[in-house]
């Protein structure tokens, strides 16, 4: 193989902009061009970025039939109906707990995630880092890379630069309005909308989310970009604490590469495997030297990995002088200690622990919830009113829920109040007729003779059978009465 | 003066030009973002002078070149509301109440309004929960008066009970036997005692059996030979364990013998149809309806 000297590597007369030690909070932005960059990592955030997309502007088209009466959309969040459809699963609103369950698994499976590999959310799956990739394609394609970037910027205004900038921010704002366009189909059917949009029908709420969105994906992925994660985001202050010594991170092997250097200026003088050529810097969307260290700012893109290794491979030196390792590891290295991964530690395995029992509890809960449900509002005012014959009345408010796909007759009873008689308002007999995917609400009184009450306040049940399936609700509450 | 401001080495920054114990204070600029807010805060409240009332004068104010009014708003919120109702009201004005009870929309509407009318216009005497009080009947317990079917409640609110304007108010008087020479006072005490024993109540077993008779000649007529009552003449009941006016022997003796005189406002004077409908479907659907 024919063998490089570091005299054919590119370097570059660059210092990182958000360079570490040079930084102030008071300082203007400096506009960052990171340069197009090949390799391993590249091509698996290309993949990632395709697929997470996909999903997202794919998903609302999704269609998954579910009967007569129910819409056939796959993912819809229906807020005019209350409902929450998710391919099979169907979720109301007082089951809100498993959204909670799921932003809980989330969080949970992000601090195990990051307690192994670092910050793999912020680098290859942060909407704010797919959209600014995505951003910066369209930048690279019609301005050109880094270079030809930075002399546009600086060059006096021209029909081609008009012409370049008019052309990117077009097409910005066609992204932006794509992703905001995508947003809405999530939350109505998605054909119905799309069509209702295109002839200007759509209703108001539709427009200004898209509007909002169109404007934050716009503003974040062409202008603020890293900004977003140095200094909007939580999750860089949050993830430090998932960090320890064993957690996979994007590291610069410093007792490789130091001292690093191009030329060997003294025969005594040993030069570590950095060139120094910055290859590392200009490719960084953050703007910081990966070789000062754990900064907040790093998202663990590995982009300077692979430019890293581009040149190291080009020198015939071993790749990985960044590559991802433990801090642990770095120091086991540098002291020519056995190497150990330790991906089991307390944390990790408490991690693994929780987000398992949480996922059992609600795919287990989801298995077996009920389909029938009921919930009893006693009347306040009047809390019991005496009857003529001496008997007393308590009003009840019944809800009853049907979750089937089908309409049903369940039958109301009364339990644990000796002579109580049940009445429902508007029917002569006590069976609840609820159409499919239901609610409905029941006017119920219930009698019951003076004599028999042993206290102002009695215990009894309402019980809800389904005459078919056998199926039994019950719900206890208090028949109230005069002190005694 | 001001080119005299001390400059601080340190930040390059300018001072006040206080010193305390030698510390001295920066004279920092405020934000640009905020200044420039400020200033347009203060052209808002200009173009707020201008547009909407906003100075006093001493027999009026200035209106405002856009002339708003929170009490205009109101109003035309108030106009407004009854806009979108109307459609709702004609409906129930038209439809007959048994219909209404039996579209559920209808029903719903009219359930809502009648409880807000029932509010204003009815919880002043029938209580907030329409269980009454002494002299005011209990609208819930299904012991009425002048009938519970939703015919017999319409007509009672739109007519009324004995106000002696409206000509086809509910009006049966019942005879005030002391006052008036019908009875004696042993007689009524004996018929008091009988009225007790209708209802289980703890009575004198002999005075009640003299009273029957008397009952039977001068109160079964309207009450009903077991004190059943009888809602043709807003006779009540007596053989139940609700009383109107109160249910002991000493009360029972002065309703005998000075009669009672419920009356109640013809509020088909005060009210329109539509409301009167409402108030009637929801005065029924408390529990007491037929």
């Amino acid at each position: 193989m024919n063998m490089m000297t570091t005299h054919d590597v590119a370097s570059f007369d660059v210092r990182a902009v958000n360079k570490r030690g040079e930084r102030s909070l008071y300082k203007k932005r400096e506009k960052i061009h990171p340069k197009r960059v090949q390799g391993f990592f590249r091509r698996l955030k290309w993949i990632v970025m395709a697929v997470t997309l996909t999903i997202y502007y794919v998903t609302p088209w999704l269609r998954w039939g579910r009967g007569p009466g129910a819409p056939d959309q796959a993912v819809l969040i229906d807020f005019p109906a209350r409902k929450f459809y998710f391919f099979f699963i169907e979720i109301w609103p007082q089951e809100v707990y498993y959204i909670t369950g799921l932003l809980i698994m989330a969080a949970v499976g992000l601090f195990l995630v990051t307690s192994i590999a670092g910050r793999v959310w912020c680098g290859y799956t942060c909407p704010q880092t797919v959209w600014t990739d995505l951003f910066l394609v369209v930048e690279r394609a019609v301005e050109g890379d880094r270079n030809a970037r930075i002399k546009l910027d600086h060059a006096p205004w021209s029909f081609d630069k008009l012409r370049k900038r008019v052309m990117k921010h077009v097409a910005w704002i066609l992204i932006a309005m794509a992703t905001g366009g995508a947003w809405v189909f999530y939350f109505a059917d998605a054909p119905t909308l799309a069509r209702n949009l295109a002839h200007l029908h759509a209703p108001g709420v539709a427009y200004s989310t898209i509007g909002i969105l169109t404007f934050t994906t716009y503003v974040f992925g062409g202008f603020m970009r890293e900004q977003v994660c140095t200094y909007m985001c939580p999750w860089p202050r949050i993830q430090g604490a998932m960090l320890d010594e064993e957690s996979l991170v994007v590291t610069y092997h410093g007792w490789r590469g130091e001292p690093r250097g191009r030329h060997q200026k003294e025969a005594t003088e040993k030069l570590g495997d950095c060139v120094d050529c910055n290859a590392c810097v200009v490719v960084c969307p953050m703007g910081i030297d990966i070789r000062d260290g754990q900064q907040l700012e790093c998202i663990t893109c590995a982009l300077c990995i692979d430019a890293c290794n581009g040149v190291m491979t080009k020198l015939g030196r071993a790749p990985d002088l960044i590559g991802y390792d433990t801090l642990g590891n770095d120091r086991r290295r540098a002291a020519g200690e056995p190497l150990k991964y330790s991906f089991l530690r307390p944390r990790t395995i408490l991690y693994t622990v929780l987000w398992c029992l949480l996922g059992v509890g609600m795919l287990y809960s989801l298995a077996t919830r009920a389909d029938t449900d009921i919930s009893v509002l006693h009347d306040r005012s009047p809390l019991f009113v005496l009857l003529s014959d001496g008997s007393l009345r308590n009003g009840f408010t019944v809800k009853a829920m049907n979750k089937q796909r089908v309409e049903r007759h369940l039958s109301l009873t009364v339990e644990g109040l000796p002579g109580a008689e049940l009445s429902i308002v508007g029917q002569t007999d006590a069976v609840l007729v609820i159409g499919p995917d239901d609610l409905r609400s029941f006017r119920v009184y219930v009698r019951a003779p003076r004599a028999d009450l042993t206290s102002d306040s009695v215990p009894f049940a309402f019980i809800l059978t389904d005459a078919g399936s056998k199926t039994t609700v019950h719900y206890q509450t208090m028949f109230r009465g005069p002190a005694q | 003066m001001a080119e005299d401001k001390p400059i601080d080495e340190l930040s390059g920054t300018a001072t006040t030009g206080h010193e305390w114990d030698g510390i001295r204070e920066l004279n920092t600029p405020l934000p640009r973002w905020w200044v420039w807010v400020f200033y347009a805060t203060i052209l808002w409240a200009i173009g707020y002078w201008i547009l909407m009332p906003s100075w006093p004068g001493i027999t009026g104010y200035y209106h405002g070149l856009l002339g708003y009014s929170s009490r205009a708003a109101v109003e035309k919120a108030v106009i407004d509301a009854r806009q979108a109702m109307a459609g709702m009201q004609d409906k129930i004005a038209k439809t007959p109440l048994a219909v209404i009870e039996k579209t559920p929309d209808l029903e719903e509407f009219a359930l809502g309004a009648g409880r807000s009318a029932f509010a204003v216009n009815c919880s002043p005497c029938h209580g907030a929960d329409a269980t009454g009080r002494k002299g005011f009947p209990n609208l819930v317990a299904g012991n009425w008066l002048w009938g519970g079917k939703l015919d017999d409640i319409q007509f009672t609110i739109t007519h009324g009970v004995r106000n002696g304007i409206d000509a086809d108010a509910r009006d049966v008087e019942m005879p005030r036997f002391l006052a008036d020479g019908i009875l004696t006072q042993d007689k009524i005490g004996d018929v008091a005692d009988f009225v007790l024993s209708l209802s289980g109540s703890a009575h004198d077993a002999a005075a009640a059996t003299r009273g029957k008779q008397i009952f039977a000649d001068n109160c079964a007529a309207c009450h009903g030979d077991q004190g059943q009552g009888n809602t043709q003449f807003g006779a009540p009941r007596l053989n139940g364990k609700l009383w109107l006016y109160g249910g002991d022997r000493e009360t029972i003796v002065q309703t005998i013998s000075y009669a009672r005189k419920g009356v109640m406002p013809n509020w088909g004077a005060r009210l329109d149809p539509a409301t009167i409908k409402a108030l009637a479907l929801y005065v029924h659907s408390l529990g007491g309806g037929q």
